[in-house]
């Protein structure tokens, strides 16, 4: 290839800043960073497992860092980020077979993954504080 | 001897990456996974909400439970190596970085795997 020096800007192809967010763009972005945020959630498995594994003080313990008000917020947050993860996961093994690719019905099924793992996270923690009190 | 394979031969089924479709395979196949195991984990935390010391380590120590519970880690983990990996190649574009996060994404996954196998081992047996 010849070698021609650049005296103005090269064009580029247009790029995430130049669109307007779509809801299935979004959920597409969302389930990446719910994915990555799943990956260091496995740490919070691996806390409560090797506390059970101790002792009952280090168990007491970290059962008091999940039950402080921010570890029920990251808690509640890791509840959603693996809802919707397993909802789009859902979303993407459909895909896969072929169907729902049509824009409409992508963009019904990705408001469908929001407004259901929103509903199982609520229903999850309603379900958990029901177990508390009985 | 000469090799006598074809240069299609060789790379038919490889890729660039030379593992073929098999990545793709493997996120697909634990994620099916991941379904019901997932939700068998959510079930039992909730079930375990609120619970002591002595409840949490005996519904653990029942075989059903630490089974699931092991696959549950192991499908859950592989997946989520697997995307951590795309993630890496996606962003990182400096080859020694990307072989740098590549090894620690695995050193990482198998770390928190048998730490996380090893303490739900040592309850199940009674340790």
């Amino acid at each position: 290839m010849s070698k021609s020096p650049a005296t103005q800007a090269r064009p580029l192809s247009p790029h995430l800043t130049i669109y307007k967010p779509l809801i299935t763009m979004t959920m597409s972005i969302i389930h990446r960073i719910t994915g990555g945020a799943l990956y260091f959630g496995t740490l919070l498995v691996a806390f409560w497992l090797i506390a059970a594994a101790t002792s009952e003080q280090y168990f007491d313990f970290v059962s008091w860092v999940f039950g402080s008000w921010i570890g029920r917020l990251i808690l509640f947050g890791y509840t959603w980020a693996l809802m919707q993860h397993l909802m789009g996961g859902i979303r993407h093994l459909i895909w896969d077979t072929g169907v729902g690719l049509e824009k409409r019905t992508a963009s019904k099924i990705a408001w469908a993954t929001v407004i259901a793992s929103v509903a199982l996270t609520v229903l999850i923690w309603v379900a958990g504080y029901m177990a508390r009190g009985m | 001897m000469a090799d006598m394979r074809t240069p299609l031969k060789k790379v038919r089924g490889l890729g660039s990456a030379r593992e073929g479709t098999e990545h793709f395979w493997r996120q697909r196949l634990t994620a099916i996974a991941n379904i019901p195991l997932t939700l068998f984990f959510i079930g039992l935390l909730v079930s375990l909400n609120g619970a002591s010391y002595a409840e949490v380590r005996s519904a653990l120590a029942n075989p059903f439970v630490a089974l699931i519970l092991a696959m549950f880690l192991i499908s859950g983990l592989y997946h989520m190596r697997l995307g951590m990996q795309v993630i890496i190649e996606d962003y990182v574009h400096g080859e020694g970085g990307k072989l740098a996060l590549i090894v620690l994404n695995t050193f990482f996954t198998i770390a928190v795997g048998v730490a996380s196998l090893f303490a739900l081992l040592k309850i199940a047996f009674g340790g």
